[in-house]
């Protein structure tokens, strides 16, 4: 195993009752990762995580963390985890010092290291303006940094986020990220989300899972890779002829649209150039041309939706 | 690891105002029987002192106070362990505990120890209405502090079912009437012993009342001992096994 792999998880499995909610799921993380977990509702992105961390125990499958068999040795790994569940975990009737200090408790930072740790997950969440105020009286996206300062307090190689920004304004969720981001410089990061872009801003690896399958699993290079165009929509006056646009040097192949339009897929090299000049040539009254990129989100889509209902009108495009 | 949860659970409990009513409630309650207690003591005194084998001032009131108090904490013990867990869990917070290095049984023992220092608490306040007579005649310490003990003996039993009754649910008042129901079944149980039957023994055996009352009267038995330590470390037991079965797959 890789000196630097911080989570390493095998085959996990997990039932709950006859419901398989999670099956036979792989993956590593490396130092430096923010790895994404992308997937629809009732995916198994927070069953997975908590089995992750120690929550639930998987029916089959290993993990290690930071070199440490979770199932073997649970309170050496859990040291090595911070986890930020769906719901905060907080005590509404503490104040955040409070709660901080006793989250750094419960996670055996010693004595002596125990205020320069809470002062330290403080500052990085930017929480010292309300460290004598009830958390109950906070605001949601305050309570989501408690959340998160929670997870952090104890400097723990994984820090393991369900879905930080569900709930927050624009502005938090800016914040947020950009904390994700800095945290991915010395912790590795695992965050579920639903939101797409989420993953763009803030990740560099994103894996889907699909009815507690890993079905996508790539970096977000690879993955930019992937939704490098393929294909360009042209528009023209009149119908088009087809065949001559078949012709055009690159031309995989040309797809009939509405309204005077048409989809011309290509492989390796982008034939817009050559589309142009034999337009103005051969006075086709080309009108428009754009570049068809592939969205996270089709990928996503394509993904998650074409398998169990491949019939449903329209998804499956 | 322990004593930090067992802190953290008893701060919490004083930071709602339950414990604080609860407190409030009981020590007025208390010192009411107290005090009319002692007011009959001193109206009957007389006639009492021609009486050969009455007992004194300890039998007399300080007894029944003891008495009275196991069936008043008997019915606010429910009150306050329905919370310990079934809150945590309402809340989701019961994963900050999941995820820290901590192993189950400390979770329990420490939020154990949590409720059990709240009762010593109000225990301690209960035994100095008693003492407080040390400042006009002489008790029977022994025998007073046999009762001390067998309160609470019975007030750790309480909290152990209290507190596995709490890891059964995520409804508060749910955990408070089934420990309240089980509390006040183990107390009436004998009532079925009284018949002469053959089970009679086992119930006689079970019944909290029958070994209460052994305690309160002076007679520090190691057969009451057992009976308490099983019953807390059964209902302990079982908390343990009822959270490790959230983890673990069906």
């Amino acid at each position: 195993m890789q000196k630097d792999t911080l989570v390493h998880a095998e085959h996990l499995t997990r039932h709950y009752g006859h419901t398989l909610a999670v099956d036979d799921v792989s993956f590593d993380l490396a130092k430096g990762d923010v790895l994404g977990f992308l997937g629809p509702n009732g995916a198994g992105k927070t069953t997975t995580m908590q089995v992750i961390t120690g929550n639930l125990a998987p029916g089959a499958g290993r993990i290690e963390v930071h070199g440490i068999d979770l199932l073997d040795e649970p309170r050496r790994a859990k040291r090595e985890i911070g986890y930020l569940p769906e719901q905060p975990p907080l005590y509404r009737e503490l104040t955040v010092d409070e709660y901080l200090l006793y989250c750094a408790r419960l996670h055996r930072i010693t004595r002596e290291r125990i205020r320069k740790a809470v002062n330290t997950a403080k500052e990085r969440c930017g929480l010292h303006e309300v460290s004598q105020r009830l958390i109950g009286n906070l605001s949601k996206g305050y309570q989501q940094r408690v959340g998160i300062a929670q997870a952090i307090i104890h400097t723990p190689a994984v820090v393991i986020l369900d879905e930080p920004t569900v709930g927050l304004d624009p502005i938090q969720i800016r914040e947020i990220r950009a904390l994700i981001r800095e945290l991915g410089k010395e912790h590795g990061i695992i965050l579920s989300t639903h939101i797409l872009p989420e993953v763009q801003a803030t990740c560099n690896r994103v894996q889907i899972i699909h009815q507690g399958r890993l079905v996508f699993s790539d970096s977000i290079a690879g993955l930019e890779r992937q939704l490098k165009a393929t294909s360009l929509i042209a528009s023209f006056h009149a119908s088009p002829d087809l065949e001559a646009l078949a012709r055009v040097p690159g031309v995989n192949r040309t797809e009939a649209l509405p309204d005077n339009r048409v989809r011309i897929h290509f492989t390796d090299t982008n034939p817009a150039e050559a589309l142009i000049e034999q337009a103005v040539a051969g006075g086709w009254r080309l009108h428009e041309l754009s570049a068809e990129r592939r969205t996270l989100e089709q990928i996503f889509i394509d993904l998650t939706c074409s398998e169990p209902h491949a019939d449903q009108p329209g998804e499956a495009a | 690891m322990i004593l930090t949860i067992a802190a953290r659970e008893l701060r919490g409990l004083f930071l709602s105002p339950l414990a604080w009513a609860v407190l409030a409630v009981v020590q007025f309650i208390l010192a009411f029987i107290f005090l009319s207690l002692v007011d009959n003591y001193l109206a009957w005194q007389p006639q009492l002192a021609a009486i050969e084998g009455v007992g004194g001032v300890t039998d007399l009131i300080v007894a029944p106070v003891f008495a009275d108090a196991a069936i008043v904490l008997l019915l606010v013990a429910p009150l306050m362990t329905m919370r310990v867990l079934s809150e945590e869990r309402r809340n989701r917070t019961l994963s900050l505990l999941f995820s820290a290095p901590v192993s189950m049984t400390e979770i329990v023992i420490g939020k154990y120890l949590g409720v059990f220092a709240f009762f010593l608490i109000l225990l301690t306040l209960l035994a100095l209405m008693p003492l407080s007579l040390l400042a006009g005649t002489d008790l029977d310490l022994g025998k007073l502090s046999a009762g001390v003990l067998g309160l609470a003996l019975l007030l750790a039993a309480f909290a152990a079912i209290g507190l596995f009754m709490s890891s059964l649910t995520e409804q508060p008042t749910i955990a408070a009437i089934g420990t309240f129901g089980l509390l006040l079944l183990l107390w009436i149980i004998n009532w079925a012993g009284d018949s002469g039957s053959q089970a009679s023994g086992l119930f006689a055996y079970l019944s909290m009342q029958r070994h209460s009352e052994m305690l309160r009267s002076g007679l520090v038995n190691s057969t009451d001992i057992a009976y308490y330590l099983l019953v807390i470390i059964l209902f302990l037991v079982l908390s343990i096994r009822r959270l490790d079965a959230d983890r673990l797959s069906h």
